[in-house]
């Protein structure tokens, strides 16, 4: 009973501190929702007309939505990396980030699964999925694996940093008892998360540029090396926009990740350029398309040739002490990285599998108006969960929120 | 023999010939569902005519050993079960005649319900099965006021099916392709297609990255040789394995066929096919009413509708009842061969065992029945 009184002020205390704050506060989280007002509607329009509104067809049967999908699950399942230190191996630099990378994680896992409700063709019978009321065919389709491995991550995530915030805001010390064991095994569920959605691509043998034992460990590389990096630019971000204090020191020790991840990228891109190119075989055709076009049809061109250079630039210039140390060219190199591996692990790793088609045919794929509406509305969601999330915890953190017990006062 | 073997291969039933356990609609294993002489006699025209068409019908377009070597599989029993599903459909209709006009939209808003919250195909009884049926002929009726007659035949015994295409003969007419889309009630919008032509240069063999499925000449063109592909109806199918929901299955006959009203629309089987053979319904599927196929199957060509899967189901509405696809039917050339694999007699086992027979992208382990060969 009296944890029910605690959580009903934490709730009313922190709808308080989500609906109060600076004008540019209000200015952000008004912009946001009109964002996602926008995608709402542009949803309303696919959901009218089928998903004809979007660029996909018979040929090229997934695409923003499924590639957004991709690289937000990486994004997610990077949070570990500051899981980790913190609570596993004790490195309390990392103490100040984690609130923040696993809020990341919950943002980024409501996106994966609005993208795939999105990409849903039939999203009224989408309670078929549901385990006990549909039928769920488990273990036999990754898409079932994937469905229980995210769920299940985005209740790690929640439940951690509620249990940790909920004893905060009664100025009490979190149990390690409790949370520690939960804080080991979202470490292996993060390295799950992202190796099952990997297995969804690298399971179908009729498309060869997914069909290949590398795929799920570049997934895992370039997530550690995109995660950590916008956990580095919204710290950066938080740092100077609240009290909240973060050390140079915390920021540094990310940037070791994001660098080494970034390297153990480059390495295994450079093993399946290899692979493609030395001695092209008729699987190699969609590695063509991708980076040289086929038969004049090269609509990825410029982007894959704007993500590679960008991959190459951050991982060189990450690699040096002196420049990664110094945090403009840290955060330039972050924000490169980021946009680089969006790039390369979302579209430009989904659309290719389609082309060319089974029996050769090349139909390119170009996302509609509605289909990026929707997109960069689902992607506001995320800001917007994200800001909720973080100025609640920043707030208890801060000792600005701290429950106030009505029976000890008057 | 097939104990040890390491990789997926198809089983015609050659060894264990008695393994299957189908029933037919009515869960009886023997006789037909409703077989009472009263019921048989009502519908002796309907047989009739059906005898001409099975008997004569496929023969206009057979010449050469075809004729001669063709007996029909099982003709007894799948007249048995037309005359039985057709009885069944139309005591349906009867039934749901009989309410009154003034309670049209509640029935309608009754049967919607119904229909949203019912189970998965795969997974029904027989008299679910046929609720689900009688609803959907019932809710046709009161939105359209026409009849159709859609009925839920389930897999015969000692039956899987099998397809050759004989490379040599086709012509690249399409006959097939169209009378595919009329048969099966395809989006016409969109100008859905289950089967494509692949039109081949000579001297080049099968490079299908270099043929053109889209033609729109003269056929045949000089130089050119043609070959279809369509769902193939894999005995290994990965499209089976990667659908999160159960809503695409292999039947005891060997079909592989979609529950339209239970997928999600989640396209991973499309992913997961290597031989282009599912169709996704990108907007909402239009034929228009004179032009609909009334003569329905639950797993065939009933009407779909926007954001779910469908594929060539092999023609199930015909093929269950004894007759060949509507490709088959239609191909002018006689390139088309179906049939019964478990039959010795049959048409599609002398291809296998007398021709050179080939299927696409064996190294895949998905083996399809649809083969290839050449005269």
């Amino acid at each position: 009973m009296g944890t029910f009184k605690v959580f009903k002020s934490l709730v009313i205390d922190s709808l308080d501190t989500i609906t109060k704050g600076s004008k540019r506060y209000h200015l952000w989280m008004g912009f946001l929702t009109l964002v996602m007002l926008i995608g709402m509607y542009c949803y309303s329009i696919q959901l009218e007309e089928g998903l004809s509104a979007t660029g996909m067809s018979d040929r090229v049967s997934w695409g923003l939505y499924i590639s957004n999908f991709t690289f937000l699950v990486g994004v997610a399942a990077a949070a570990v990396m500051l899981v980790m230190p913190t609570y596993v191996l004790k490195d309390l630099d990392f103490k100040q980030a984690v609130l923040i990378g696993e809020g990341l994680a919950v943002a980024a896992l409501i996106m994966c699964l609005a993208f795939v409700v999105a990409d849903m063709g039939e999203p009224s019978v989408l309670w078929h999925m549901i385990p006990g009321i549909g039928v769920f065919n488990f273990p036999n389709s990754m898409l079932t694996w994937d469905v229980i491995v995210l769920n299940g991550y985005l209740f790690i995530n929640i439940s951690i940093p509620f249990y940790i915030l909920f004893k905060h805001y009664q100025n009490k010390e979190a149990k390690k008892s409790v949370y520690v064991p939960g804080a080991i095994l979202s470490v292996f569920w993060a390295v799950g998360i992202h190796l099952v959605t990997a297995f969804l691509y690298q399971g179908l043998q009729a498309r060869p540029f997914w069909n290949n034992a590398l795929l799920g460990p570049r997934f895992l590389a370039s997530a550690f090396a995109a995660g950590p990096s916008l956990i580095i630019l919204i710290l950066a971000i938080i740092r100077s926009f609240t009290a909240f204090k973060i050390e140079d020191k915390t920021i540094k020790k990310i940037a070791m990740i994001v660098t080494v991840a970034a390297q153990i990228n480059l390495i295994m891109l450079i093993s399946e350029l290899f692979k493609e190119f030395y001695a092209p075989t008729h699987h190699s055709e969609s590695a063509y398309y991708l980076f040289f076009g086929l038969h004049g049809k090269n609509a990825l061109l410029p982007w894959i040739w704007t993500a590679i250079p960008l991959n190459v630039l951050a991982t060189v210039l990450l690699t040096f002490n002196k420049l990664r140390n110094n945090l403009k060219v840290l955060y330039f190199c972050c924000f490169i990285l980021f946009v680089a591996i969006w790039i390369e692990k979302g579209f430009g790793l989904i659309v290719p599998g389609f082309i060319p088609g089974p029996y050769g045919k090349i139909v390119e794929y170009l996302p509609t108006g509605v289909e990026i509406g929707v997109t960069i509305g689902i992607w506001a969601l995320g800001a917007f969960v994200f800001t909720i999330l973080a100025k609640t915890a920043i707030g208890i953190e801060l000792g600005e929120l701290y429950y106030k017990d009505k029976n000890t006062s008057t | 023999m097939s104990d040890n073997k390491k990789w997926y291969s198809l089983d015609l039933g050659l060894n264990n010939k008695k393994e299957s356990s189908g029933t037919c609609g009515c869960g009886k294993t023997e006789g037909s569902c409703n077989s009472s002489p009263k019921e048989e006699e009502l519908s002796a025209d309907e047989f009739y005519e059906a005898a001409i068409n099975a008997s004569i019908g496929e023969e206009r377009h057979r010449d050469g050993f075809e004729q001669v070597f063709d007996v029909k599989m099982d003709r007894r029993s799948a007249f048995k079960k037309l005359t039985a599903s057709l009885l069944i459909g139309a005591g349906a209709v009867t039934t749901s005649c009989s309410v009154t006009t003034g309670s049209d939209t509640k029935e309608k808003a009754q049967i919607d319900w119904e229909e949203q919250f019912k189970g998965n195909y795969k997974l029904m009884t027989d008299e679910e099965k046929q609720g689900t049926i009688n609803r959907l002929m019932r809710s046709y009726e009161l939105r359209t006021h026409k009849k159709i007659n859609m009925t839920a035949e389930n897999a015969a015994e000692d039956v899987l099916f099998g397809y050759a295409f004989n490379i040599s003969k086709c012509q690249g007419y399409m006959n097939c392709v169209s009378a595919c889309v009329e048969e099966n009630n395809q989006d016409r919008n969109s100008e859905m297609q289950y089967i494509r032509i692949h039109e081949m240069k000579d001297g080049e063999g099968f490079k299908f990255n270099k043929a053109d499925d889209n033609y729109y000449h003269e056929v045949p063109a000089e130089g050119h040789f043609y070959m279809g592909t369509q769902c193939f109806h894999c005995d290994n199918p990965p499209c089976v394995e990667v659908c999160p929901v159960q809503a695409t299955w292999k039947e005891e006959d060997g079909l592989v066929v979609i529950d339209y009203d239970w997928c999600v629309g989640c396209r991973y089987c499309m992913a997961a096919c290597p031989y282009d053979g599912r169709r996704f319904n990108w907007s909402k599927p239009e034929v228009p009413e004179q032009e609909v196929n009334k003569n329905q199957h639950y797993l065939g060509n009933r009407m779909r509708k926007k954001g779910v899967m469908e594929k060539c189901t092999f023609c199930v509405q015909r093929t269950r009842k004894g007759k060949n696809p509507a490709c088959v039917e239609a191909c002018p050339t006689g390139a088309r061969i179906f049939g019964n694999l478990l039959d010795p007699d049959s048409t599609i086992r002398w291809v296998l065992e007398n021709k050179k027979v080939f299927r696409l992208k064996e190294d895949l382990g998905t083996e399809p029945k649809f083969w290839y060969f050449m005269d």
